[in-house]
């Protein structure tokens, strides 16, 4: 037995996948914690205690130390900025980050973006020389085109579905996202054990998967 | 945010915190602790000004631009509040102890300021303790600092810890090696390392068009952690003289640190770089159990010096002990015992004298207080404030403050 590994599973969309993909790496992940309420979840049959969080909280719980290790998808670690390792891409939850306008979309005069993910939409459209209003919305960007708050939009694409289905259209690419394995600093240091040995079985399990 | 008010009585501004008698107790002790631990090490402590110029000091910190808080001074000049001590000492060293032979020895316990801090926590001042060992390049001048770190965090109170050494002389090696001369190519690897972003590193190495024997070389590196066995291990990774000499050196400092007795808590990690524009040898970082950030940092910094015109190798660290305090800050010290002295104004003299009696021993903490009639206010219903009361486990307890002991010297 070795230590004790605390890891921030991030809750929703991304954890059925992420435990997927432990199970299929041979790590015996309950199945009842599924569909659970709990927030700590211990699992010695692993050695480690999951803590089930927001997944945009899973590299602050990871900065700060209160667990170990963390998965989370790229979009939120491009947006916090976290002091963290990011060790090893899942491939899961796989998306992209992306411009996202009406088919008619002309370059504005006072241009607006709307989006979940400011920092990043600032810094791209900075990056290309563009002056932007940034405004953060907190859920359904896709309304913002629509009616009339922003004439573009910064959000994730996963299968283009709800684009289509409201009649947008992707623009351009940021970047593509996937769900990484990240680990506190410290951690890294003072667990490098069991975390290398977690990371070389996943690392062997994504490349199978590939 | 936009303020349309001024701010409250009691706000601060953002970063800066209060320490109450408590939290002072506990940093002075730690101080207290570790310096006396870095004098017998022969490294005696040096104050230097709070306020230095930006044109010297402030460039010549390893400290971001925009971290630094800058203000005018009376000249206009520019001038930055420290954001550490390394910069002042190597200003010291070069003017001020400019005939002292080398090797200096010299220690620190110093606020310093940072804007726009991105550690969590984001303290804008801080309190760092630390050395800088000035004109020795040797390996046993690298051995003596980390063991000097080691012997500091223990007599800080740290119990269980870890400190990990690199070289920065490795990485370049090897990529001047894998990516001779490709400068731009080989800051991006550097910077995916800095920043902690494994990812990022692999995937630049797989755009970059290198053999795969060099890709392999390079991914290797992430896994060069551990403890002697990494050194036998990197030497047979690369033919680069630069690298196979940072190898050999920290080799070197490792077998130093055997005789010191303090591998146990060491390990070898080289992909730590630290900031590669300041760092130019060894550097190290230390870890303690239960804290989520690291406790010390430091390294070799031979370029420094020659920017005060002493061209000088040099090397050192700080703790951070702010960081130290949330980790020993939880077991207490022996509290000094709190005496209340009681008297009326006619024997005054006589309260005072055994006052000033007990305060001369070890281990007392005396107040005084004047009150009118009976010192004890026994018999004063009427002001019941003003009663001491007699608490189960022997102490007393006066005006809701807990006392060890109650002295009273009143009119008969």
């Amino acid at each position: 037995m070795g230590d004790l590994l605390k890891v921030a599973m991030p809750k929703g969309r991304i954890y059925k996948q992420a435990a997927k993909l432990l199970r299929s790496a041979g790590l015996p992940v309950p199945e009842e914690i599924d569909d659970s309420r709990k927030l700590i979840i211990p699992v010695p049959e692993m050695n480690m205690e999951f803590i089930m969080a927001k997944p945009v909280d899973v590299p602050t719980y990871v900065e700060y130390g209160v667990a170990d290790i963390g998965i989370v998808g790229k979009d939120v670690l491009m947006e916090e900025n976290r002091n963290v390792y990011e060790l090893l891409d899942l491939g899961i939850a796989r998306c992209r980050m992306s411009v996202i306008g009406l088919p008619d979309w002309r370059p504005a005069l006072h241009p607006r973006v709307a989006t979940k993910y400011p920092n990043v939409a600032s810094q791209f459209f900075r990056e290309k020389g563009q002056q932007v209003e940034v405004i953060k919305l907190n859920g359904s960007i896709e309304l913002a085109p629509l009616i009339g708050l922003a004439d573009r939009i910064v959000d994730m694409v996963e299968t283009g579905q709800t684009l289509r289905e409201n009649g947008l259209v992707e623009q351009e690419v940021l970047f593509e996202i996937t769900s990484r394995l990240i680990a506190n600093r410290v951690s890294y240091r003072m667990k490098n054990e069991p975390i290398q040995r977690l990371c070389d079985l996943l690392q062997d399990t994504v490349t199978q998967r590939a | 945010m936009i303020r349309l008010t001024k701010p409250k009585v009691f706000e601060k501004p953002t970063g800066v915190r209060d320490y109450l008698p408590e939290a002072v107790a506990q940093l002075r002790a730690v101080e207290f602790r570790v310096l006396e631990c870095m004098e017998r090490w022969g490294y005696r402590q040096i104050i230097t000004p709070t306020l230095e110029f930006y044109d010297t000091v402030g460039v010549a910190s390893s400290t971001e631009d925009k971290k630094l808080f800058k203000l005018l001074d009376r000249k206009g000049q520019t001038v930055v509040l420290r954001s550490d001590m390394t910069a002042p000492i190597a200003r010291v060293v070069s003017s001020l102890l400019k005939e002292h032979p080398f090797p200096v020895r010299l220690s620190y316990h110093s606020n310093v300021f940072r804007a726009f801090e991105d550690e969590a926590g984001r303290d804008a001042e801080f309190f760092q303790t630390g050395v800088e060992l000035v004109g020795d390049a040797s390996s046993e001048a690298d051995a003596e600092v980390v063991a000097l770190a080691v012997a500091s965090l223990r007599a800080a109170g740290v119990k269980s810890f870890k400190i990990a050494i690199g070289h920065v002389g490795f990485l370049n090696g090897l990529l001047q090696e894998t990516l001779p001369g490709r400068e731009d190519d080989q800051t991006l690897l550097k910077e995916c390392l800095l920043h902690r972003d494994y990812v990022g590193y692999r995937d630049a190495i797989r755009r970059l068009n290198v053999s795969a024997d060099a890709a392999r070389e390079l991914e290797g590196i992430l896994r060069l952690r551990g403890g002697q066995e990494i050194c036998e291990q990197a030497v047979h990774v690369t033919k680069d003289e630069t690298a196979k000499a940072a190898i050999g050196h920290l080799c070197g400092v490792w077998d130093v640190l055997k005789a010191y007795g303090v591998s146990e808590h060491v390990l070898i990690d080289l992909t730590m770089i630290g900031d590669f524009s300041y760092y130019t040898g060894l550097t190290f970082e230390g870890y303690a159990a239960e804290l989520g950030f690291p406790v010390c940092s430091g390294g070799r910094y031979d370029n420094l010096l020659a920017q005060f015109g002493r061209p000088a190798p040099a090397t050192g660290f700080a703790l951070k002990t702010n960081r130290i305090l949330e980790v020993v800050g939880k077991e207490r010290g022996e509290q000094p015992q709190r005496v209340l002295v009681m008297y009326t104004a006619g024997r005054r003299a006589e309260a005072f004298a055994a006052a000033a009696e007990m305060r001369s021993r070890q281990g007392l903490l005396v107040e005084t207080r004047l009150v009118p009639g009976r010192a004890d206010g026994a018999g004063s219903a009427d002001d019941a404030g003003r009663r001491v009361e007699a608490l189960a486990d022997g102490t007393y307890r006066f005006q809701g403050i807990l006392y060890h002991n109650v002295m009273t010297y009143s009119d008969k």
